[in-house]
């Protein structure tokens, strides 16, 4: 059984004799490490050493290997050390641990602090310009693979853009509506709050119709999208990566692309645009009970003020930015998702560089049209 | 290494294992000799790797017993089973390296979680740990996905070696790798059992290394081990399953050997 270990020693005219005894293994590793480092002062101090194995009852890899440690101190000294007594089936192991660390490693060079971080700006600059690259490339190849399949029509992998369009479209619509719900219903309760104040409270009809139809609605799905859909792309394309299916299907004179990449981009395309009307809609609902049930205004009224309010020009604005928004998310999730390496933590990675970049990218974007929208009087 | 105690490793005593209402394991019954290398042969999916997770304690078992070392092991996360990890040491057949770990961190990562040391010796005895599955210790800093297939199983092996367990279980250890390699892994395995007095369960379709390391071999057909003993043995075995698998074609090589 396990006993605790010890270490005696005793010092004879220029000899030391160290006996260890008990159990010199793993599960005792922290007295063992104090045992053996209180005796390396004395170790540098004396002559010749002779280790005494005899009262060792247990033995493991990390015992050996203490007293292989205290010996080869000795030595290193300049004296002998000689292990003695050693039981017959602890000797295979006393030799292997006496050939092993025997290459010492080189120290790591030392890191200049500010040259290393004037390295990672570089080279995240590099990195972002390899992004740009990876994206134009990305659209590249999507647009001959449309062209393509405006050629040869057949070619259009239907029953998987059907599937695409069912999983990114149809399965999305209850958790849109329910989120593109509660932020109309929480933006017409603010609005009617704040605007009540200097009874201008019919106003917010104007905000909630506007602010939905322009912006919001379409935004607030393209991030959801991102984060739904976006993701799962990325995840679902990195793990065929890491699996070789990717390159199983170049072997097979299959074009990526135009299999795996084309029918998902597409299906996000023809998704986000329903989405994002699906969504105004329930954000304009939630508005409407808000200003009806908080705001006492009548449905009759809410939506005969939203009639006046909005033109179709404010629709259009908004639901021109779904498709584009839909492909930047399209592009940018595939292109993460094939550039995942062997391991699953880079898959995780990616999916998340995935998200946080189709969301920026997808708020710059929006921006970019305001300004374009803006510029010619829309 | 307490020679003094039960005289086997690991004792199944009519196990019953299944998924839904096919039993996989039928009233199995199997003892382990303490420092033997015990190799499993069976067909594919024949219940090998079943057999191996639940003594392991990874799939919960309908009915029997299963004992390690003398203590009997519960089902899945039980604390008798956790008691049990630290007396075993486990080679998954793909490595099942932690892809975000270096390869020295990952033969670092048990000995980190059961046990209190100086960084300073982990350090050197995760490079012992490595340099004895033959890795030099500039492999260490390496993470899975840059090493060869030869060279995950060593990390792995390594990584199972690292609280020093009285048992190893290696699931295919050779597959996927040349026959020098395979070889040479197998010769690895033979010199450890012996420098460290290892009990080592082995599920294996490698005949070669069936041949060459295992001191005894169980055949497992119908849910049940129909055939153990030395190689010799299970190549008289009457047994049609094991008849077929140890003189069909592919098995030529057993046969000179044999007729000695």
């Amino acid at each position: 059984m396990t006993t605790a270990p010890l270490l005696t020693a005793t010092a004879t005219d220029g000899l030391l004799e160290l006996r260890p005894g008990g159990s010199w293994i793993a599960a005792n590793v922290a007295e063992l490490e104090q045992l053996s480092d209180a005796v390396a002062p004395q170790l540098d101090r004396s002559g010749n050493v002779r280790l005494d194995m005899a009262d060792v009852r247990e033995l493991d890899t990390l015992g050996a290997w203490l007293i292989e440690k205290m010996s080869r101190r000795v030595m290193s000294a300049g004296h002998r050390a000689e292990v003695v007594g050693v039981a017959d089936y602890y000797a295979g192991l006393i030799e292997k641990v006496r050939q092993v660390n025997r290459a010492s490693s080189p120290p790591a060079p030392a890191r200049n602090r500010i040259l290393g971080k004037v390295g990672d700006i570089g080279r995240a600059t590099l990195g972002a310009r390899e992004d740009v690259t990876v994206f134009l490339q990305l659209l590249g190849s999507l647009c001959v693979a449309m062209l393509g399949v405006l050629r040869r029509p057949r070619s259009l992998r239907l029953t998987s853009l059907v599937y695409q369009v069912y999983r990114v479209g149809w399965r999305a619509i209850p958790i849109v509506v329910l989120i593109t719900f509660l932020i109309g219903a929480i933006i017409a309760q603010q609005g009617i709050f704040h605007f009540r104040k200097f009874g201008a409270d019919s106003y917010v009809v104007d905000m909630v119709g506007i602010l939905v139809l322009r912006e919001l609605g379409v935004l607030i799905v393209a991030i959801m999208v991102a984060g739904r859909s976006g993701s799962a792309y990325t995840a679902e394309l990195g793990s065929m990566k890491m699996r070789e299916e990717i390159d199983a299907l170049s072997t097979m004179g299959l074009d990526p692309v135009e299999v795996l990449i084309l029918p998902r981009v597409i299906a996000l395309i023809c998704a986000l645009p329903i989405l994002s009307f699906i969504g105004s809609m329930a954000a304009l609902y939630g508005g409407l009970l808000v200003a009806w049930f908080y705001g006492g205004m009548e449905p009759a009224i809410f939506i005969a003020r939203l009639h006046d309010a909005v033109s179709v020009t404010h629709f259009e604005v908004g639901i021109i930015k779904a498709p584009f928004m839909a492909l930047v998310i399209g592009i940018v999730a595939c292109s993460e998702g094939l550039r995942v390496k062997g391991s699953a933590e880079s898959l995780g990675r990616q999916t998340t560089t995935s998200v946080v970049k189709s969301i920026f990218l997808v708020i710059v974007l929006d921006g970019l049209f305001a300004i374009f929208f803006a510029s010619i009087g829309m | 290494m307490q020679e003094e105690e039960v005289p086997f490793a690991i004792r199944v005593r009519d196990l019953v294992v299944g998924f839904g209402k096919r039993a996989v394991i039928d009233q199995l019954s199997l003892d382990v000799r303490r420092g033997e290398i015990l190799g499993l042969v069976g067909a594919s999916g024949g219940g090998k790797s079943v057999l191996m997770r639940t003594i392991i304690g990874l799939i919960p078992r309908q009915s029997g017993e299963i004992e390690v070392m003398g203590a009997a092991i519960g089902g899945t996360g039980g604390r008798s089973t956790r008691n049990a990890a630290g007396r075993w040491g486990i080679l998954f057949q793909q490595g099942a390296l932690f892809s975000s770990l270096t390869a020295r961190q990952n033969v670092q990562f048990p000995l980190r979680e059961s046990l209190v040391l100086s960084d300073a010796l982990m350090d050197e005895i995760a490079n012992a740990k490595l340099e004895m599955v033959g890795l030099a210790p500039e492999d260490g800093d390496k993470f899975p996905s840059e090493l060869s297939g030869g060279m995950t199983k060593r990390v792995a092996l390594a990584r199972a070696l690292a609280l020093d367990p009285a048992i190893v279980f290696l699931d295919e250890p050779t597959s996927g790798l040349d026959p020098i390699a395979a070889g040479d892994f197998d010769a690895l395995i033979k010199t450890l059992q012996k420098t460290l007095g290892l009990t080592v369960f082995m599920v294996t379709h490698d005949l070669a290394s069936l041949n060459t390391v295992c001191d005894r071999v169980a055949a497992l057909a119908d849910g049940k081990i129909v055939a153990i003993g030395q190689m010799r043995e299970l190549l008289q075995s009457e047994h049609p399953w094991v008849r077929a698998y140890f003189h069909g074609k592919r098995s030529l090589m057993l046969q000179p050997k044999a007729s000695q």
